[in-house]
């Protein structure tokens, strides 16, 4: 069954904790070769049945209104994935 | 010797005969923890609360609603996401925009519905140094013209609990000139900002000054004894007095 899948960073301009926190961790762990960590959430929509423009429509739709705030969030990428 | 109960009667202290027939309705959502102490507020400022149920669809005619800190749905997806979206909400934010503006204050959890049901503006982020904070926590008042702090003084400080993960309060900096220049920043935190949020703001209201969302609980600094020991303890009941007079005053 395909899925839709939506990709959700918080915004370059808002510092997020939970990556600095990831940063630092990193190192300690001897992964010394990354500057800077941001964390995302992904989405998976299952869909029964093929992803019509009106289901796709849809999906973008809830990515803007439920599955980000746009205030501290953007959605960064929606696309269907076929299984 | 006299045995003196753990807690007390919720008798009102701060009860007038005219404010005792003014109902406040108390949110309950899934995860929601600090609704009773909401309750016992409105019944010690001299009102009568009255519970309502996220998945009610009428407001059973309160003059003001409380929305409670907690963890309403586990705060998945991100803290008050999914609430904002509860039958109730819709009535809610309704009523809130409607003519007869009706009161609304968001504590904690209830501050991030709201900015999530954008009737306030701006955002709720993780405390910048990722921890959960609980601590007494100095507030100045600065805009004594809302519904929820006309018993205040103008510059007050009070001090009521702050317990919280995700409190840092955030906006873009267009937003925040405007809150300022409006006079709609409510609450700033005073020494020691505790979680990182823009310009010590401790708490906001909407245009109208009907909706106030704030991250500490006055709500839990209503009752020698049991509150802050700093300050009386009970500076956090001018909340629920001033919303009992705002109300009174408007049915006079």
């Amino acid at each position: 069954m395909p899925r839709i899948v939506v990709d959700v960073m918080p915004k370059p301009e808002i510092l997020d904790p939970q990556g600095k926190a990831i940063v630092g961790a990193l190192p300690r762990l001897g992964f010394t070769a990354f500057s800077g960590v941001r964390q995302g959430k992904r989405f998976e929509l299952t869909v029964d049945g093929e992803v019509t423009e009106e289901i796709l429509a849809q999906a973008r739709n809830a990515a803007e209104t439920l599955l980000s705030n746009p205030v501290i969030e953007d959605v960064v990428n929606v696309e269907v994935v076929e299984a | 010797m006299t045995e003196q109960p753990l807690i007390g009667e919720a008798v009102a202290i701060a009860a007038e005969p005219r404010l005792a027939g003014a109902r406040i309705g108390v949110v309950t959502f899934p995860g929601t923890l600090d609704d009773r102490d909401a309750a016992r507020a409105v019944r010690l400022a001299g009102a009568t609360p009255v519970a309502l149920w996220h998945a009610d669809t009428t407001l059973a005619d309160v003059d003001a609603v409380v929305i409670p800190g907690g963890f309403s749905y586990g705060d998945y997806l991100r803290a008050g996401a999914i609430a904002r979206f509860a039958p109730l909400m819709s009535k809610i934010i309704d009523a809130a925009n409607s003519e007869a503006r009706l009161p609304v204050l968001g504590i904690c959890n209830g501050f991030q519905i709201l900015t999530e049901s954008h009737l306030l503006p701006g955002s709720m982020i993780k405390n910048d140094h990722l921890k959960f904070l609980c601590r007494d926590q100095v507030l100045r008042v600065e805009n004594t013209a809302t519904a929820w702090t006309g018993d205040y003084t103008a510059g007050q400080e009070i001090t009521v609990p702050l317990k919280n993960q995700d409190g840092q309060y955030i906006a873009d900096e267009k937003t925040l000139d405007a809150l300022e220049a409006e006079n709609r920043v409510v609450f700033r935190y005073v020494g020691w900002n505790p979680n990182g949020s823009r310009r010590d703001i401790a708490g906001i209201t909407n245009e109208a000054g009907n909706v106030v969302g704030l991250m500490p609980h006055p709500e839990h600094a209503i009752e020698a004894g049991f509150g802050p020991e700093n300050g009386s303890g009970t500076e956090g009941l001018g909340f629920f007095t001033s919303v009992l007079n705002k109300i009174v005053g408007d049915n006079k």
